[in-house]
């Protein structure tokens, strides 16, 4: 710059950048050193940060840091923490009684709390993360249960599961496809009598018909008066919950092709305070006996 | 060609010995320190006995615990507006007195101005006065100097520490902290907090000083919003001072150019040449001033709170307007009424809160389900926050126009106990048999109900029953 091109401003005798906005001029004044000290030490603290932490990208991952910080291992570190100081706890869920939980206030809320979350977790696909389940899933708020609702049985539920070859001890029953056994219009017939265990529109001459076939054919799982048998997991035919619909069109096809609903066994997957503390969740959501 | 060299890109810092003063504003200051270390030290030992389940520290910030308490005020996370309330007026409470007189809460409340006040005053005692330490600073390191510099950062680092030793105070229990910090047995973070406020004190104390206020605070920017022509400043009389000089000859002004208002200036700069962005409006170089003035027999007020518009009406003789006249103008009116608007409010607030509190949360996943017996079922979570030292127990209870039927998760008779000053989640289950009409309409309006069994206390909430004509 030659001396004539610089901008003196009058007042403070100081130079200017030689910008200017409306008659307002910008001022070059020096910054202060400090500045420019912590501007130093900053860069100098931008590279240890680069030596010391995870940071430059390569290919696979980044490189790893001279402290061996993860954030992977932390969460992992802190996952086994919370396990530790929960040691004593998840110890007496699984020795525990499930019959005589309840009377253990704060380890009921631990199986409680920690159920939910392994619920969420394993459960929530097929059973809704509400518990309300869906077609063919059912329902795990309500008062009515397949194969028995106190805590016991709802642990032995997701020990075993329900109809898979992997438990041999898992529930099982099968109903046959009537389809291969009755005439179409006798099906048609137990349809009616099925409808008119729990509502009042229904054909009575056919239904009177299908009460016949009913007894013959379906009264030994699902008993004379249509209630069900929980020992063998025969649904209950005369309440108003329907595991895959109550309308003519669906229990035709129930009864035509059968129903085979499946649940993998979790004992084998899960440690026996997790199934415990599932079966708590379950069995508090409202519908527990 | 020009050989002249480029202006330098970066400036030392210009050290600064500010003199001693004395006078009106410097002992009003001395005040204003002694009242506010007083209770920045000191709040956090204060006890009040809240009963046996409670933290007996008068004003505690239980993170952990997630409660606020205020001697006589607990604060719930869910209250969280009160805090918010107080900053808001904190905030338009420096409008206000910025708009009035300019950066009195730099020049006279600011943590950074107190402190470095206080390390002035360390550094006076122990090093003298301005002249005896411009003369120390020129000198070599020799034993004297090293002796001195090392006693007043010796007594700077102590006064640091208990800056950050009474910080972590506010935050648990401080008789029981105090002791573990000796011992050694704090948590970490104690110390680390301590450790890095000990190091910001002494730094911006002892060295940044006047640096903070220049380029690291954006108050100073923010406030030139804030100060118009009626606001009293800082300022000097240059219609009464000028010509200066130190001959008292004719037609010559008041100022007498002794150099007592820079001297005394923590800033290191000569309030002669106008307003100026580094002023934090200390008003010492005003008691520097009028002491001169005592002495050589003229008026008090060559340097004085002024406003802009004064100069003017000074200057061809007018009398300036009163006081009041400039503080009290549609600006100071307006930050005023929003204060004490977001003031009352707050107090209203504080005033109608409810002991017993309630909230409920509709479970929508699913939205209803059905029954085996055709009845049709709501979930609710009702959160209960019980704000005593004791347990309390409460009837839960609803109503509404149509039947409904209330039942409480594990809990046959509809009584919840909630623990002391805690909140307790209580499922709750609303049914509507097949033959209630609540079951096959859309929507059906409820309350729900809590009662405190024991004193009869109620408080309810509004919500919403979901039938099959969903
Ligand atoms: S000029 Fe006066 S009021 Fe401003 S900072 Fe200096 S001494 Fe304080
Ligand atoms: S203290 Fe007063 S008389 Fe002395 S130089 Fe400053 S303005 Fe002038």
């Amino acid at each position: 710059m030659s001396e004539h091109d610089k901008d003196i401003d009058t007042e403070t005798g100081v130079e200017t950048t030689g910008h200017e906005w409306d008659g307002i001029k910008e001022l070059n004044n020096p910054l202060p050193r400090w500045w420019l000290w912590t501007f130093y030490l900053c860069i100098l603290w931008g590279v240890w940060y680069v030596i010391a932490y995870p940071a430059w990208p390569m290919i696979k991952g980044a490189t790893e840091g001279y402290l061996g910080y993860s954030t992977r291992a932390n969460v992992e570190a802190d996952i086994n923490a919370f396990n530790d100081k929960n040691a004593d706890l998840r110890a007496a869920l699984t020795e525990v009684d499930l019959t005589k939980l309840e009377e253990d206030e704060a380890l009921s809320r631990f199986a409680v709390a920690g159920g939910a979350a392994v619920f969420r977790t394993n459960c929530s696909q097929c059973h809704g993360s509400g518990a309300a389940g869906a077609k063919g899933y059912p329902n795990l708020l309500d008062d009515d249960w397949l194969w028995g609702g106190t805590i016991e049985e709802i642990a032995y539920t997701i020990n075993h599961g329900i109809r898979n070859e992997i438990d041999p001890d898992a529930r099982w029953t099968e109903m046959p496809a009537f389809g291969e056994i009755l005439e179409k219009d006798q099906i048609s017939q137990v349809v009616q009598h099925v409808i008119s265990l729990s509502s009042t529109e229904f054909d009575t001459a056919m239904a009177a018909e299908g009460a016949v076939i009913f007894d013959e054919q379906c009264s030994a799982c699902h008993a004379v008066d249509g209630a069900g048998d929980r020992a063998i997991g025969a649904p209950n035919l005369t309440d108003a919950i329907w595991l895959y619909g109550g309308d003519e069109q669906t229990l035709t096809e129930t009864i035509t092709y059968s129903r085979f609903g499946v649940m993998p066994p979790w004992g084998p997957r899960l440690s026996q305070s997790d199934v415990n503390a599932v079966a708590a969740y379950v069995h508090q959501l409202g519908g527990g006996e | 060609m020009n050989t002249a060299k480029p202006p330098k890109l970066f400036a030392a810092q210009e050290p600064i010995f500010p003199r001693r003063v004395t006078g009106f504003y410097r002992t009003f200051k001395w005040w204003i320190m002694a009242f506010t270390l007083g209770i920045y030290y000191l709040t956090p030992w204060i006890r009040w006995d809240r009963g046996p389940a409670l933290p007996d520290q008068a004003v505690l910030i239980d993170l952990a615990n997630r409660r606020f308490y205020f001697f006589w005020i607990e604060i719930w996370p869910h209250e969280f507006y009160f805090v918010a309330g107080l900053l808001i007026m904190a905030g338009l409470g420096l409008f206000l007195f910025t708009s009035a007189l300019g950066r009195v809460w730099c020049g006279y409340a600011c943590p950074q101005t107190v402190w470095t006040d206080l390390f002035i005053l360390v550094e006076r005692w122990i090093e003298g006065d301005r002249n005896a330490r411009v003369r120390l600073w020129k000198s070599k390191w020799d034993l004297k100097k090293w002796r001195l510099r090392l006693t007043k950062w010796a007594v700077w680092l102590l006064i640091a520490v208990a800056t950050g030793g009474a910080w972590v105070f506010y935050f648990t229990d401080a008789p029981t902290l105090a002791l573990d910090l000796i011992a050694g047995t704090a948590h970490p973070i104690a110390y680390s907090t301590i450790a890095v406020l000990t190091a910001t004190t002494f730094l911006f104390g002892g060295f940044m000083r006047e640096q903070v206020c220049i380029y690291m605070c954006p108050w100073p920017r923010i406030q030139g919003a804030m100060m118009d022509n009626e606001t009293l400043t800082v300022g000097y009389r240059e219609w009464r001072g000028e010509p200066r000089g130190k001959k008292r000859v004719e037609g010559a002004g008041d100022c007498i150019d002794c150099m007592a208002c820079v001297n005394v200036c923590p800033m290191g700069i000569d309030i002669r040449e106008g307003q100026q962005m580094e002023c934090i409006t200390c008003a010492l170089c005003i008691d520097a001033c009028d002491d001169v003035m005592d002495k050589i027999g003229k008026p008090r007020g060559l340097i004085d709170y002024l406003a802009l518009s004064d100069e003017a009406a000074e200057k061809s003789g007018v009398p300036p307007k009163p006081v009041w006249k400039h503080i009290l103008r549609p600006r100071t009116i307006l930050y005023t009424s929003l204060w004490s608007l977001i003031g009352f409010a707050l107090v209203f607030a504080l005033f109608i809160r409810a002991d017993i509190d309630l909230t409920v949360e509709a479970v929508r996943n699913p939205t209803y389900i059905t029954m085996s017996d055709g009845s049709v079922r709501n979930t609710y979570n009702l959160r209960l926050r019980n704000k005593h030292g004791e347990p309390r127990d409460f009837l839960v209870s609803i109503s509404s126009g149509e039947v409904l039927r209330i039942e409480l998760e594990g809990q046959p008779n509809n009584h919840v106990i909630v623990p002391a000053d805690s909140s307790f989640i209580q499922r709750v289950y609303v049914t509507a048999r097949p033959q209630d009409p609540a079951a096959n309409a859309d929507t059906t309006a409820l309350r729900f109900w809590v009662e405190d069994v024991l004193n009869g206390e109620r408080a309810h909430r509004d919500n919403t029953f979901n039938g099959k004509g969903q």
